[in-house]
């Protein structure tokens, strides 16, 4: 069944649990790029674990160091399965256009409404598409 | 779809080498994904990927250097990870410093400037209004495009090298003239002039429109006409870490803002907030994570010290000698001037240890195990938990001072009551 379809930024296939976030992240100082896990001690979700999440974000903020965090978890095997943005974020895009530069794991990036986010519930099971589509899994 | 000039197609088949090829790709998938109808010459840029995170960026800008990349502009860097000049003060473990090591080399064999600042703009990096440039880090990019008046996006690492290597940046957001118009309109005219005069309102000024606007385009109206830049400095910084704030603009000071109706491009604000000394209070307060009590260290340079914030330090310490460890990072500009004009001896006597090419939150330097660290900082009040593992106070200059000379929190409210 379909859930949303949002659109591609970066196409690609994947499988993975939802992880929405309702605070504004950060990768850099949020993410431990060494474990994938949230590290703010201020924010709801702390100690949350991305690695192998489609992970879905209503905003981004801060460091322009967030693409070297995602460049850092891709090339380990650690990034997030997704990533579905409210808002195409040109840090975090970056880091997915250079590990595919690099020869490494790449990961899909849609963009798709904070309307529609609501249809993705955290810890459903999904499918997304080369084409944009969610999907429950 | 992006368009691309002759000139970008002869940089894609090689022209200037295989670097500058692999560089413009970046620059191009990048304009694509981002909408961009086409990409915009740049005349400078400021590189944050030289910081490190990890041993994949030391690959990527390894493999630049290996395939023959040399900057097509002037180009500086921001910090790395470690202090080229006082290496002692910094406990990465021996990878992490041979991995950073060879990456700040191989940013420099780019061409780059070994500035490692995040203020290039203390360094003489200062590109004029409506000049368009690739800048990355937050806060150089705010500072950049709100207190110059020049146009840059907030690059993510490794486009702002990318951008270096081919001066070509993807045309969009805040090169785009329309886009630099205030959309929020903040009045501050219900503050005090004693809270307008306290250096210590500015970072939590930015701090507050971070998490309000995120990366909205605001205007302050009612601040004061003197302002000193490093009062903009620390609102930019303030704003850009809490939020995704590039650009704001303070009418009556900063380029684009002779006036609030030319901020605004002489259209009606979409939003318009009245800010009260209760709000900006709440901010300050919620920028501690810890309670007034004992302090175990103390940071100042955020971003990094100018040489009028170490004299203003030093006047507040009127020659009494810090209790606690006492962090001052700044750049090695700085440094030179501070030995030149002789005051770098008053510092060290007064127990502030300086840090250069790089700071507190980005690298293992405060003591091992942990504690309190208080600051006047709201980007180091922001990144200190996360990054480190202290908890954080933050304050006033002068409440720092007061606080490192007594070892716990100690705070002058007048100007927030």
């Amino acid at each position: 069944m379909e859930l949303a379809r949002g659109r591609v930024l970066v196409a690609g296939a994947a499988e993975g649990r939802v992880l929405r976030l309702a605070e504004p992240l950060s990768f850099w100082g949020g993410v431990d790029p060494r474990t994938s896990a949230l590290t703010d001690p201020r924010g709801p979700s702390a100690g949350t674990n991305i690695a192998g999440r489609v992970l879905v974000l209503g905003s981004t903020r801060g460091s322009s160091s967030s693409s070297a965090i995602l460049l850092e978890l891709l090339r380990a095997g650690r990034a997030p399965a997704a990533l579905i943005l409210a808002e195409v974020d040109a840090i975090l895009v970056i880091g997915v256009v250079v590990a595919r530069e690099m020869g490494w794991p790449t990961i899909p990036v849609l963009e798709l409404p904070l309307a529609d986010h609501a249809a993705l519930e955290d810890g459903m099971a999904v499918h997304v598409a080369e084409d944009g589509a969610i999907a429950a899994a | 779809m992006t368009e691309l000039s002759s000139d970008e197609r002869a940089l894609a088949d090689g022209r200037n080498g295989p670097a500058a090829a692999m560089a413009i790709r970046i620059v191009a998938e990048t304009a694509r994904i981002l909408g961009a109808e086409r990409l915009v010459p740049v005349t400078s840029a400021h590189v944050d990927g030289c910081l490190y995170h990890g041993d994949s960026g030391v690959h990527f800008v390894e493999r630049l250097v290996e395939l023959e990349g040399r900057v097509a502009v002037p180009t500086t860097l921001n910090v790395g990870a470690l202090d080229l000049i006082h290496p002692e003060r910094v406990h990465a473990d021996a990878h992490a410093t041979q991995m950073a090591r060879r990456m700040m080399v191989a940013y420099e064999a780019l061409g780059c400037a070994p500035t490692w600042t995040c203020a290039p703009y203390q360094v003489g990096h200062r590109p004029g209004r409506g000049e368009d440039v690739a800048w990355g880090e937050s806060n150089a990019v705010a500072f950049c495009n709100s207190v110059l008046g020049a146009r840059t996006n907030r690059n993510g690492d490794f486009l702002d090298i990318s951008a270096a290597l081919t001066g070509r940046a993807p045309y969009y957001g805040l090169h785009v003239a329309e886009n630099r118009l205030a959309t929020v309109v903040v009045e501050t005219h219900a503050l005090s002039a004693r809270l307008k005069a306290e250096d210590a309102f500015y970072p939590v000024l930015g701090a507050w429109l971070g998490a309000e606007v995120a990366g909205a385009v605001a205007v302050f109206d009612g601040l004061p006409a003197d302002m000193p830049e490093d009062r903009l400095k620390a609102l930019g910084a303030g704003a850009a870490s809490t939020g995704a704030v590039g650009l704001f603009h303070v009418a009556g000071v900063t380029p684009e803002a002779p006036t609030l109706e030319a901020a605004l491009g002489g259209r009606v604000a979409e939003l318009r907030i009245e800010l009260t000394p209760e709000m900006v209070r709440r901010v300050r307060d919620s920028l501690s994570t810890a309670p007034d009590g004992p302090v175990d260290a103390l940071a100042v340079g955020s971003p990094h010290y100018s040489v009028a914030e170490f004299n203003t330090l030093l006047d507040r310490l009127a020659g009494r000698r810090m209790s606690r460890p006492f962090y001052a990072c700044t750049n090695r500009q700085v440094l030179k001037d501070l030995e030149d004009s002789g005051t770098l001896a008053s510092i060290e006597a007064a127990g502030i240890e300086i840090i250069t090419d790089t700071c507190i939150v980005v690298t293992p330097i405060l003591p091992a195990g942990g504690g309190v660290l208080m600051t006047n900082s709201a980007k180091f009040a922001q990144y200190t938990p996360s990054n480190t593992d202290y908890e954080v106070v933050f304050g006033s200059l002068g409440d720092v001072v007061e606080s490192g000379v007594a070892g716990r929190v100690v705070r002058d409210e007048a100007a927030w009551n």
